[in-house]
């Protein structure tokens, strides 16, 4: 659907180069919802903006379906915009005009009559549920009836592709979640591929297939969302996955020396971690009762992203050294990371 | 009734009917060139917008010589263009003395100060909307008109009130060097003669003139926000 192939882009500012984008080849299937994750200074708007060429790559190419973008004259991108939709972090409403008037905007002059229009932009206001606010002016709005307001504006010519600058970031948790549930539901309805930029790892876990993560102007990470936080390869994916995690409390605890993760003799703290996507069976009980050993939960934390269970857990398993390390076997077999945290000795 | 004015304002009803035709003169100055006053400089103020460094049109050549034109015929007092303009006002219009030979000192007292405030308006426009527009593939003509102009009907309000008002001022010290209007009304009556009757009228029809630019600017200003 997207390809982007080597694409660079600098930036000249006060004498200083930045490399902002450097060298990033991407594809994004038809379909799918691709999220773009990286901290501040990343990239992540460059990169996306050179997608409907917003900014102009130094070097590289942009296709979109079978088309080249990077190829066409001014004119005929103008035209091809028309399949990119996009939505951005402080929604980019025309103050002076009515929602009806905001979403009509991309439907005027292309040989539309008024009812054409008038028919049109009603049924995307109700598709992103504001109806009643056609007459409304964007200063009269929430943040989140803006951001579907700007939704339904970016559908209004029926793109193949929308781009999201972190249209998120500006608003808070509960609404986030809705704008992100309607953007799955236009994907799965509408078949619009979605390109989501973001420095959120909660966004791209609730809503994407695949993610990219950018460091430094580079894709440095990228695959399925379960693969790529399921084995993190980069520190900076770790720590993207360290902002959601609550597993990362254990650390603060041991360090704290909290009475918590006081251990007697022959207990064990243990991190198991979910690898795979196959994980599904009761593992805690199953241990125990194979291998003879007490496990005690202190806290798990485990999402499901992508269908499966993505996440960990914290025990404190009680036994007989051999048993625990029989068990620890076990699980390693069923690919489970296991890590001893802290070890409290032998009777 | 009649007997207090006329002992209170002497001069003025002596002289009433030229005062009405000079009120004239002032509004048909500030009228014809404050149109097309307006029109040159809201053009010259968009090509300003369109052509510097990031606009939609990006020409830093064409921005460059425009700011430095507007910058130097800025800077130069009113009083001296009126002067300096002569030759110029007796060749294109014929005379440079009465009503029409204020015009074109006007006009080029009032473009360039009219201009920047236009592109000071025009900058106020949010980069996010013209953004939005590119991205929803909008021509660099139609961000102009469909955002830029669009969106910053309020401030361009403003800033044509405010050029109108100081449009007044500059009429009556066009009347002067003898272009007539109120200004010249006054001088010759009010301060040439001592006859401080005719100072105080005119001060007041000014007052009115600028009071009901500026009420008109308002409703349009609260009509156009929201
Ligand atoms: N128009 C520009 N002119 C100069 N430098 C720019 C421009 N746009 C971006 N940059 C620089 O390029 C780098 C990447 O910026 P970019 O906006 O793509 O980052 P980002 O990942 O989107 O960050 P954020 O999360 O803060 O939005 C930054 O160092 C930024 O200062
Ligand atoms: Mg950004």
């Amino acid at each position: 659907m997207i390809e982007l192939a080597g694409i660079s882009k600098s930036f000249v500012t006060k004498g200083k180069n930045v490399e902002a984008v450097k060298d990033v080849t991407l594809h994004i299937k038809e379909h799918e919802i691709y999220g773009i994750i990286g901290f501040s200074g990343a990239g992540k708007s460059t990169l996306v903006r050179c997608i409907n060429l917003l900014e102009r790559p130094d070097s590289g190419k942009v296709i979109l379906g079978e088309r080249e973008l990077t190829n066409l004259s001014d004119k005929e991108l103008r035209e091809a915009r028309k399949d990119i939709g996009m939505i951005f972090q402080h929604f980019n409403l025309f103050p002076s005009r009515t929602v009806f008037q905001n979403v009509a905007y991309p439907l005027k002059g292309r040989g539309l009559s008024k009812e054409e229009i008038k028919e049109k932009v009603l049924e995307l206001l109700k598709l992103v549920e504001l109806e009643d606010k056609e007459n409304a002016y964007p200063s009269q709005l929430s943040g989140g009836q803006k951001q579907r307001v700007a939704i339904a504006r970016a559908l209004a010519t029926d793109p193949k592709v929308l781009l999201c600058d972190e249209a998120t970031s500006a608003l808070d948790p509960q609404t986030t979640h809705s704008i992100l549930k309607l953007l799955k539901q236009l994907n799965q309805n509408l078949g619009i591929t979605i390109v989501i930029i973001t420095h959120e790892m909660a966004v791209i876990k609730e809503i994407c297939d695949r993610v990219a993560v950018m460091e430094h102007g580079k894709v440095v990470e990228e695959g399925e969302v379960f693969e790529v936080f399921a084995n993190p390869r980069q520190e900076i994916t770790k720590a993207f996955i360290n902002t959601t995690s609550a597993l990362r409390k254990i650390y603060d605890l041991l360090e704290e020396n909290s009475p918590v993760v006081a251990l007697k003799p022959g207990e064990k703290i243990l991190k198991l971690q979910y690898l795979e996507k196959s994980v599904s069976e009761a593992l805690i009980s199953t241990i125990s009762r194979k291998f003879n050993i007490d496990c005690n939960i202190i806290f798990a934390s485990i999402e499901i992203i992508g269908d499966a269970p993505l996440g960990g857990t914290i025990i404190i398993a009680q036994g007989k050294a051999e048993d625990i390390q029989e068990a620890i076997r076990y699980l390693k077999e069923r690919n489970i990371l296991v890590e001893v945290l802290k070890d409290g000795g032998n009777h | 009734m009649a007997e207090i004015i006329e002992n209170l304002l002497p001069h003025v009803v002596e002289k009433w009917q030229e005062l009405l035709e000079c009120t004239w003169q002032t509004l048909y100055m500030t009228g014809f060139s404050g149109i097309i006053s307006f029109v040159l400089g809201l053009a010259l103020g968009i090509v300003l917008i369109a052509t510097r460094k990031g606009g939609v049109l990006q020409n830093t050549v064409l921005y460059g010589i425009l700011d430095k034109i507007i910058n130097l015929f800025r800077s130069i007092p009113f009083i001296i263009l009126l002067a300096s303009l002569i030759p110029l006002t007796r060749l294109v219009v014929g005379t440079a003395i009465g009503t029409k030979g204020a015009i074109l000192p006007l006009i080029f007292g009032t473009v360039p100060f009219f201009s920047r405030q236009v592109e000071s308006a025009l900058s106020e426009v949010d980069d996010g909307l013209v953004e939005a527009a590119a991205a929803m593939g909008t021509s660099p003509i139609g961000i102009i008109f469909r955002v830029y102009l669009k969106e910053s009907i309020p401030s361009l309000t403003r800033v044509t009130t405010i050029t109108a008002v100081s449009l007044v001022g500059l009429t009556a010290m066009a009347g002067a060097i003898g272009g007539g209007g109120l200004g010249d009304f006054a001088i010759r009556y009010g301060h040439q003669r001592n006859q401080i009757d005719i100072t105080f009228v005119t001060v007041i029809i000014l007052l009115v003139i600028v009071m009901i630019l500026q009420e008109i600017g308002n409703l349009i200003i609260k009509r156009t926000t929201h």
